[in-house]
């Protein structure tokens, strides 16, 4: 197999599909992305409405027990991981280079990479459904229950390989991002001139840098005992079936914060536009930010109030909890600073940002009530947790990527998309948000447990579960709209110009959309909201109204850019193949006799061997070839 | 002053009315797994600080809505707006509002810190103890022998206490990770299998109340309930010593068949006849069956034997333990009973419709 | 090349912000990543100490003689790297294939002492990865450092092979170099707190390794 790809020269000018499969282009990797993940998202979606149909009626039985909890266990692990995070990715890819006045990331190659990785990690995971064993332990996959006694057959090692290489594919994003904000911003622009977007995808970057790891080697001690008969998780050897929670949620709790901090760097971003004012408080909103990432190092015990941790343990873990509320809140305080006294502007983007703010303050107040430990033991595991998640996560998270994609669809497609429909969607979204988790509140307090599959009528509980399935399939129409307007704008949606907004940072001084090298020449920053200030300054000179960056097709002429690759691509293929003969590694039988299984382990030696080739031809291929007129942007 | 025009006006008290109405009507006490309805003094304290913090929160809520309401209303762009001025920020309100909610959750961080230890530390060590065990998917209690300290009794679904005393609650597991959760007497506890988690309750009312399992555990997570039966001190007390006793044999010959399947069938792989047993001797994977008619439900929930007067109804339960005998897995997806008993593993192992019904014959005798 | 001033957006020598080349600074990020990694694998270990029920223990099977002198092996690399880079920017291309060869070498020696301990500890030691929670625990945390040990030998192997191509390496290259010596620097780092924290700790009763032991 290998030998194929060793014999193809390098690919200079790709067309078609290979242009696509060997671009190392961050605006094409964020498409890529964007669009993936969005397809995931719905996946995940599609999984959600199951749920919400089962549980509609009491005593339903459209579903069995045993597919109902792999849709739940599905439908998280693809939200989370397949769908915020890599439409976050997706904002960064696009949206930093441009905001820092850079031509592309440090390792364009290294961002091909892990595109081409996380969708080998999506594919495994989403495969599950096909080969029946979709996982089936909850996200957060707590031992012993996806130990192989509980959970014999490959549903959990599933779960684990496409959570393995989906965390190779973040590292190398977070990595990449990390080196391209401290290294490759423009002359002038200091970290407290960064717009707050990219400040925050930095935190998020360290943040997972450093929190991968941890769930990285709870995933592979859980492997080793599934696969191998170790004892990390075995309570019957001494282990400590709270420590896969421990671990889980030393990873998981900064997890939360690298879903929510891009979401709050958008937001940021956008309230100031639409408001005509800069951010209330920039260097507040920073630290923040950045105190909430440190901070979130400190809370993750408060998922564990009631594993019986101590009332000692309980006590630090509320009140450090209670204690991240505060640098959450100054950003809400700060965003409505910048609102205080603005001229408001209520576009498609500066809705969505308002409806994150004000549907993230609910979760952030429901966040606080699981703080008091006490009374968080009435409310873990119930119906309330789930409306907390969904008010911070999707009226939160997803409502703030929305406004991002709505705000710089403009600069990605050159094209404007359909203002109606996106109002359309907004309000559909926001009722639709509210009927539907709302309620969920209720059933909570109710005692309603979250993760059954069905339940008995009579409890109080079947008005607000009726509500909360209508509330979703609203929120589904919402999403046919967003669909249609999006597929039809992107080609024939009016010409957006380079500016529309009337915008603060540099992705607006540039052509929409960008030419392939962003920009002609690399600005000099002189101020936070350079692009604003420069507008100002330009209007001051002469009363003529500003026209931002050349479009003139020559000007690029000169500028040299890397060269597309195949390695990356083929690196994650041997990846994604290895994690496919990985997860069949080992058959366990009833009695837990372990066999190997030959054929697997082929798969997986030739897996590796193709990604390690490729990596090798990766480090020995320049950045760019030698070649007279290679690399040229136009062409 | 904002001016607001009436429409807006109108809309504005329409959406507080309406949640209002919602939040009334949304969490109804009567329901029985309700959280505002605490009938202990655990589940009193835990509902008092969700007071206080709902209360707190609602403050918060209002003010940061209500200013982002005022701002849409009152900063939205009208035609000539000239650029606004371009604030940066200002030290003081900064101040103000990272000071401002760091002192409210200083108040409430006290009562939570005090309610935090409150809860874990039993006021009465001495008190009456039960050992609960967690399997998949049912509940198993254990009490301390009345009489003789080597053994304890075990019962299963039903946990039946005394009101207004305390009791001690040690919690383990034989499988996964369970919970012990009564919303009404007391907020959830996680049951760790080779971990001693122990927690303490009490009732102020005798009745009948719902528990459930809050962890999930497996395909019938569900399906993992029990009640929790208040008596006075004198009932709980009779009620013990009866479960001490064996059950009756009835001479009934449809009866003493049913014992004979029950022997033979292959159920004592996993169930006990025998209430009485040396205190921490492990349990068998199934729930014991000594007084298994007189329990008000079965199948960890699935079934309730009571009658209309809350009392268990013979018929009723025979009527269950056929139903659920007759196709477990049909009554309870995924169950150990229907995946590993032979007469549900083997087609030549089946029970007759005779045995069948001489065996639901001889459990409804078991009281 | 129509200009020869034309900014080219990577290679060697284009200005960054931070005035670090973009491969270092990815490095140190990488090195923070993998400190978590062997943070949370000794966290395990730790929690696990004296809690293994059955099978045998550190006190059992560890040989400290034997483990110090492959501990010094692996230090002894480290300044051997040192000694390579020196040698490379001062132009001296054979010193440093030399050094460079030998830190391999003592690499591949502690990998060596390594198998060999490991082996010796299934086979008298009756302690497998299987065996009990120390087993599980000491292999897993030993084992990926071993990994890591030999991606660096293979990595200085490819140099090495490397350098014998003309300007495969040279004087003013030296960051490819100097990538790996930080890579091996660390890898030898890490080490040494595995040697402290699992084999003294777990044989000298008096290390404060029996305080962590209850932790948890």
């Amino acid at each position: 197999m290998t030998t194929i790809p060793l014999a193809i020269p390098r690919p200079v000018h790709p067309t078609g599909i290979w242009s696509w499969i060997t671009t190392i282009d961050h605006k094409r990797i964020g498409i890529l992305y964007g669009v993936t993940a969005f397809l995931m998202f719905f996946s995940g979606g599609i999984e959600a409405l199951l749920i919400r149909i089962q549980l509609a009626r009491p005593e339903q039985n459209l579903i069995t027990p045993e597919i109902f909890n792999q849709l739940f266990t599905m439908h998280a692990t693809t939200m989370i991981f397949l769908g915020v995070m890599p439409l976050s990715a997706a904002f960064f890819n696009f949206v930093v280079p441009l905001q820092i006045g850079a031509r592309d990331v440090a390792f364009p190659r290294l961002n091909a990479f892990s595109y081409w990785t996380f969708l080998g990690g999506a594919l495994i995971l989403k495969m599950s459904w096909l080969t029946g064993s979709a996982p089936n332990g909850g996200w957060f996959g707590y031992s012993p229950l996806t130990g192989i006694t509980y959970n014999p057959g490959h549903g959990i090692d599933v779960w684990i390989l496409s959570l393995q290489v989906l965390g190779i594919a973040s590292l190398a994003a977070s990595f990449n991002f990390i080196v391209t904000i401290l290294n490759m911003r423009a002359p002038g622009m200091g970290l407290m001139r960064m717009p707050l977007f990219t400040w925050m995808t930095l935190v998020t970057a360290i943040l997972l840098v450093l929190a991968f790891p941890v769930i990285t080697v709870a995933l592979i001690e859980l492997f080793f005992d599934r696969a191998f008969g170790m004892n990390f998780f075995n309570v019957a050897a001494g282990a400590n079936a709270v420590l896969w929670q421990h671990l889980f949620w030393v990873f998981g709790h900064p997890e939360v914060y690298i879903l929510i901090l891009p979401a709050m760097g958008i937001v940021s971003d956008i309230i100031p536009v639409f408001s005509r004012k800069p951010l209330f408080g920039y260097g507040t909103v920073v630290l923040a930010g950045v105190i909430i990432a440190f901070m979130g190092w400190m809370v993750w015990s408060h998922h564990m109030f009631t594993v019986g941790l101590g009332p000692v343990a309980n006590s630090v873990f509320a009140v450090t909890t209670m204690m991240i509320a505060v640098p959450t809140g100054i950003k809400v305080f700060n965003w409505m600073g910048t609102m205080w006294g603005g001229s408001l502007s209520f576009k498609t983007p500066m809705l969505f940002a308002l409806g994150f703010v004000t549907m993230f303050v609910i979760g952030g107040i429901s966040g606080v009530m699981h703080a008091i430990a006490p009374s968080d033991a009435q409310q873990q595991d119930t119906y309330f947790i789930v409306a907390h998640i969904h008010y911070v996560l999707f009226g939160g998270a997803i409502f703030a990527i929305l406004a991002g994609v709505y705000y710089w669809f403009p600069k990605l497609t050159g094209r404007m998309y359909d203002e109606k429909q996106g109002q359309m969607h907004f309000w559909l979204m926001f009722i639709g948000q509210n009927i539907t988790f709302f309620p969920m509140h209720f059933t909570g307090l109710n005692g309603m447990p979250r993760r059954i599959y069905s339940y008995y009528g009579g409890l109080g509980w079947d008005f607000w579960n009726l509500v909360s399935t209508l509330g979703a399939l609203i929120l589904a129409v919402g999403f046919l709209i967003f669909i249609y307007n999006m597929a039809k704008s992107w080609r024939k949606g009016e010409v957006a110009g380079s500016d529309p907004w009337d915008g603060r940072t540099l992705e607006w001084s540039i052509p929409s959309p960008p030419p392939e090298y962003n920009f002609v020449e690399i600005p000099h920053v002189e101020d936070r909201d350079d692009w604003w200030e420069e507008k100002q300054r330009r209007r001051e000179r002469r009363a003529v109204p500003v026209v931002a960056g050349g479009s003139d097709a020559d000007e690029g002429h000169d500028i040299h850019l890397p060269q597309p690759s195949y390695w990356p691509f083929f690196v994650s293929l041997g990846l994604f193949i290895g994690g496919m003969g990985l997860i069949y590694l080992m058959n366990v039988d009833a009695d837990g006799i372990r066999t190997l299984n030959w054929a697997a382990l082929t798969v997986t030696v030739a897996g590796l061997f193709m990604g390690v080739v490729s990596v090798y031809r990766w480090s020995f291929e320049p950045v760019n070839d030698p070649e007279p007129d290679g690399g040229h942007a136009a062409h | 002053m904002l001016r607001l025009s009436p429409r807006y006006r109108y809309l504005i008290a329409l959406a507080m009315v309406g949640m209002l109405a919602a939040l009334l009507f949304g969490c109804t006490p009567n329901d029985p797994h309700s959280t505002f309805d605490a009938r202990g003094p655990v589940a009193q304290s835990q509902l008092n600080l969700f007071w206080i913090i709902l209360a707190a929160g609602a403050i918060v809520f209002v003010l940061v809505e209500g200013a982002i309401i005022y701002s849409i209303i009152k900063f939205r762009r009208r035609r000539n707006d000239e650029i606004p001025e371009q604030v940066e920020g200002n030290s003081t309100v900064e101040f103000a509002w990272t000071a401002g909610p760091t002192a409210l959750l200083v108040l409430v961080a006290i009562p939570t810190i005090i309610t935090t230890f409150d809860n874990q530390v039993s006021p009465d060590q001495n008190a009456l103890t039960v050992d609960v065990v967690g399997h998949q998917w049912w509940f198993e209690f254990r009490y301390r022998h009345p009489d003789d300290p080597e053994k304890e009794i075990r019962f299963a679904n039903d946990l039946h206490i005394p009101v207004d005393e305390v009791v001690n609650v040690n919690l383990g597991s034989e499988d996964v990770i369970h919970s012990f959760w009564i919303p009404k007497i007391a907020g959830k506890v996680d049951m760790i299998p080779g971990g001693g988690n122990t927690m303490w309750i009490q009732a102020d009312q005798t009745g009948f109340y719902y528990g459930q399992c809050l962890e999930f555990c497996g395909v019938q997570h569900a399906n993992m309930r029990f009640r929790v039966i208040v008596h006075s001190e004198e009932d709980f007390d009779a009620w013990l010593r009866s479960e001490a006793e064996p059950a009756i044999d009835s001479p009934d010959p449809l009866v003493q068949e049913g014992k004979r399947v029950f022997l033979t069938a292959g159920c004592t792989a996993c169930h006990q006849t025998q209430s009485v047993v040396n205190v921490g001797q492990v349990s068998l994977q199934g729930p014991n069956l000594t007084h298994v008619a007189s329990r008000t439900n079965i199948a960890g929930g699935v079934f309730d034997n009571r009658g209309e007067d809350g009392e268990v109804n013979d018929a009723i339960f025979q009527r269950n333990i056929r139903t659920w005998l007759e196709d477990p897995e049909k009554a309870k997806t995924g169950n150990v009973m229907a995946r590993e008993a032979p007469s549900y593993m083997n087609p030549e192992d089946a029970l007759s419709e005779a045995e069948l019904s001489a065996l639901v014959a001889y459990l409804s005798s078991l009281k | 090349m129509a200009n020869a001033t034309a900014a080219v957006t990577h290679g060697e020598h284009e200005p960054t912000t931070t005035g670090l080349d973009h491969r270092k600074l990815l490095m140190w990020a990488f090195l923070g990543s993998d400190c978590m990694f062997f943070g949370t694998l000794i966290a395990t270990y730790l929690v696990y100490k004296n809690k293994s029920i059955e099978g045998a223990l550190p006190i059992d099977v560890f040989d400290i003689p034997v483990t110090s002198v492959s501990t010094f092996v692996l230090l002894m690399s480290s300044m051997s790297m040192v000694m390579a880079y020196a040698w490379l920017t001062r132009g001296n291309l054979k010193a440093f294939r030399i050094w460079l060869a030998s830190t391999a070498i003592m690499g591949a020696t502690f990998l060596a002492f390594q198998m060999f301990e490991f082996r010796d500890f299934a086979v008298h030691g009756q302690l497998t990865p299987r065996t009990n929670l120390f087993g599980s625990t000491f292999f897993t945390l030993t084992g990926f450092h071993g990994a890591h040990v030999t991606l660096g030998v293979v990595w200085l192997l490819s140099i090495l092979f490397h350098s014998f191509r003309k300007g495969g390496v040279t004087p003013e290259k030296n960051l490819d170099v100097d990538l790996a010596a930080l890579y091996w620097h660390f890898v030898d780092i890490v080490w040494i707190v595995i040697f402290t924290v699992v084999y003294l700790f777990g044989v000298f009763e008096g290390f404060p390794g029996a305080a962590v032991s209850t932790g948890h």
